[in-house]
């Protein structure tokens, strides 16, 4: 039994329910019949008797304007748009009837569908069962749910990043406290005098810059973990470190108005900080310049012009010549009286 | 269970009880930092505590507390998205009945690792069904009977529910009685998720 003996009828409603978006096309080029879905995209203009291509415009893979070519794209899939409905495009394939009696096409909306059912109002029953055009838009809602769940928590976790980022104490990269933990120690010291004061270092390194510039960030951060050792190190049990800027540090020195005691601090911070580190094989070479002051040089004891203070003496040490400490000199204001010892 | 699954229950009672109580039960059952997160995967521990707590302090007995979740998941404004992905498991109400196997599936397409219940349609005469639940949890059975009661008014179909107790795999048969009851609820595929 050759193949042309094998033809199935089939009634415009049953085809209805098969394909809901075909089109026949008689061998004049006139559309004989179409599928209920696609009439709904042009409700008032019905489409059968009307010339196939007044109505639509085949985008690809060529753009044919005739019958016969269309037949000559016999089961390759097309890219059709509408005349009367600009930015819509259905995609389908086109097959020959036999015996030079017309052309049959059936279409569907591809990745238009989520606009097409709003457009259209289109239902469940708009479409074939055999479609999945409805489980594609399942899944559009469904993943646009499950995306607003995700996002949600992600939103909520970012907020609590940067909540716990902000309420953080220490430097994430030295690990040692961080300026707002110094405006804390601040308070404390102020609200809770020590009976002899305390000591104020601002350590600020030199030729830092020029290993970042020449050997790179992560030469920088390994230089600036092993300030951070050093500055440990150096100093006693109840003395805070502090990193307040990108290459600036600050040591609080509990009970402390003993200056010699400070200056020796200060030359062997200097003096450690000046053994060069080794980054892939290369030297790193910094120092330090240091300004001193203690809090027996004020009265009252105010924190702003004691930093301050500290930072006109570490200037002086970085004009002298950079790798040394200067301590800060009240010069306009008295030495503390000895009377004030005797309360 | 999944955090979806803990979510419901929570803003189920939220919405429904008010949020101090909410807390309350939250606070007693050690739900972490007072409340469920969509996305992550709590013990099933957890819920069963959230549960019991539940009824004890809203004094109102198992089932009924069950069945007012399912029909809370249907119908309240804040849970608008899944009524309507569940409005795609069907054209009609029978079909939704009728498909109720796909549901499981449906779930996992959207969400891979949701553990809901995996349900089991057989036909029973010719406006019947009955449905029948399996789930890791004894509770699930209640909960879908409420999301069908409230599906059935969803599509404007009257029916009629019953649970079979006493078998050993306990069921829900469904009985249409009138398909076209009342107008039901606005669904249009194209709808704005929400």
């Amino acid at each position: 039994m050759s193949e042309n003996n094998r033809i199935l009828g089939l009634s415009a409603r049953t085809l209805d329910a098969l394909m809901p978006m075909h089109i026949w096309i008689g061998p004049t080029g006139h559309i004989l019949q179409c599928g209920c879905t696609l009439q709904k995209l042009m409700p008032e203009a019905p489409f059968p008797g009307k010339l196939f291509f007044d109505e639509f415009t085949i985008v690809r893979p060529r753009r044919v304007k005739v019958l016969d070519q269309l037949l000559q794209m016999n089961g390759a899939q097309l890219k059709i748009g509408l005349k009367g409905l600009p930015n819509m495009h259905l995609k389908g394939t086109v097959v020959a009837l036999p015996g030079g009696t017309g052309a049959f096409l059936n279409l569907s909306f591809g990745i238009s569908v989520q606009d097409a059912v709003r457009r259209f109002d289109l239902s469940l029953t708009d479409f074939a069962a055999s479609d999945l055009a409805v489980e594609v838009l399942y899944l559009i809602e469904a993943n646009a749910a499950a995306m607003n769940a995700s996002r949600d928590l992600v939103d909520r976790l970012q907020d609590a990043k940067t909540d716990a980022e902000s309420r953080a104490l220490t430097d994430t990269l030295t690990g040692l406290n961080n300026r707002r933990a110094m405006d804390m120690t601040f308070g404390q010291l102020l609200a809770h005098p020590p009976q002899d004061g305390f000591g104020l270092m601002l350590i600020d390194l030199d030729y830092f810059k020029s290993v970042n510039d020449t050997l790179g960030h992560a030469a920088g951060d390994l230089v600036l973990l092993e300030v951070a050792k050093v500055l440990r190190e150096d100093v006693r049990a109840d003395d805070k470190v502090f990193r307040v800027g990108g290459d600036e540090f600050v040591l609080v020195l509990r009970n402390c108005n003993d200056l010699d005691l400070m200056t020796r601090i200060a030359d062997r911070i200097i003096n450690r900080l000046e053994q060069p580190v080794h980054y892939e094989g290369k030297p790193c070479r910094i120092s330090a310049s240091i300004g001193i002051t203690i809090s027996d040089y004020y009265d009252p004891v105010e924190i702003d012009k004691m930093l301050s203070d500290a930072d006109e003496a570490t200037y002086a040490s970085k004009n002298a010549g950079r790798a040394q400490h200067t301590v800060f000199k009240p010069a306009d204001r008295p030495m503390p009286e000895p009377a004030r010892d005797l309360h | 269970m999944h955090g979806l699954i803990n979510k419901s229950l929570e803003v189920f009672v939220r919405e429904t009880y008010g949020p101090e109580k909410w807390q309350m039960i939250a606070g007693q059952a050690e739900v972490p930092e007072g409340a469920f997160e969509s996305m992550l995967t709590y013990p099933d521990a957890v819920t069963d505590r959230v549960l019991d707590i539940a009824v004890k302090v809203l004094d109102k007995e198992r089932d009924g507390f069950l069945e007012d979740l399912g029909t809370f998941l249907v119908s309240h404004p804040s849970v608008e998205a899944l009524r309507r992905l569940l409005r795609f498991n069907g054209s009609s109400f029978r079909e939704f009945v009728d498909a109720l196997d796909d549901l499981h599936g449906r779930s996992r397409l959207a969400v891979p690792d949701l553990d809901m219940p995996v349900l089991e349609v057989d036909p029973d005469g010719r406006n019947a069904y009955r449905v029948r639940c399996i789930w890791h949890r004894d509770y699930g059975l209640h909960v879908i009977l409420g999301v069908l009661r409230a599906m059935a008014d969803d599509y404007g179909v009257l029916a009629f529910f019953e649970i079979e107790e006493g078998a050993e795999n306990p069921g829900i048969t469904v009985t249409l009685l009138d398909q076209d009851f009342s107008e039901g609820r606005e669904f249009s595929l194209g709808g704005v998720p929400t």
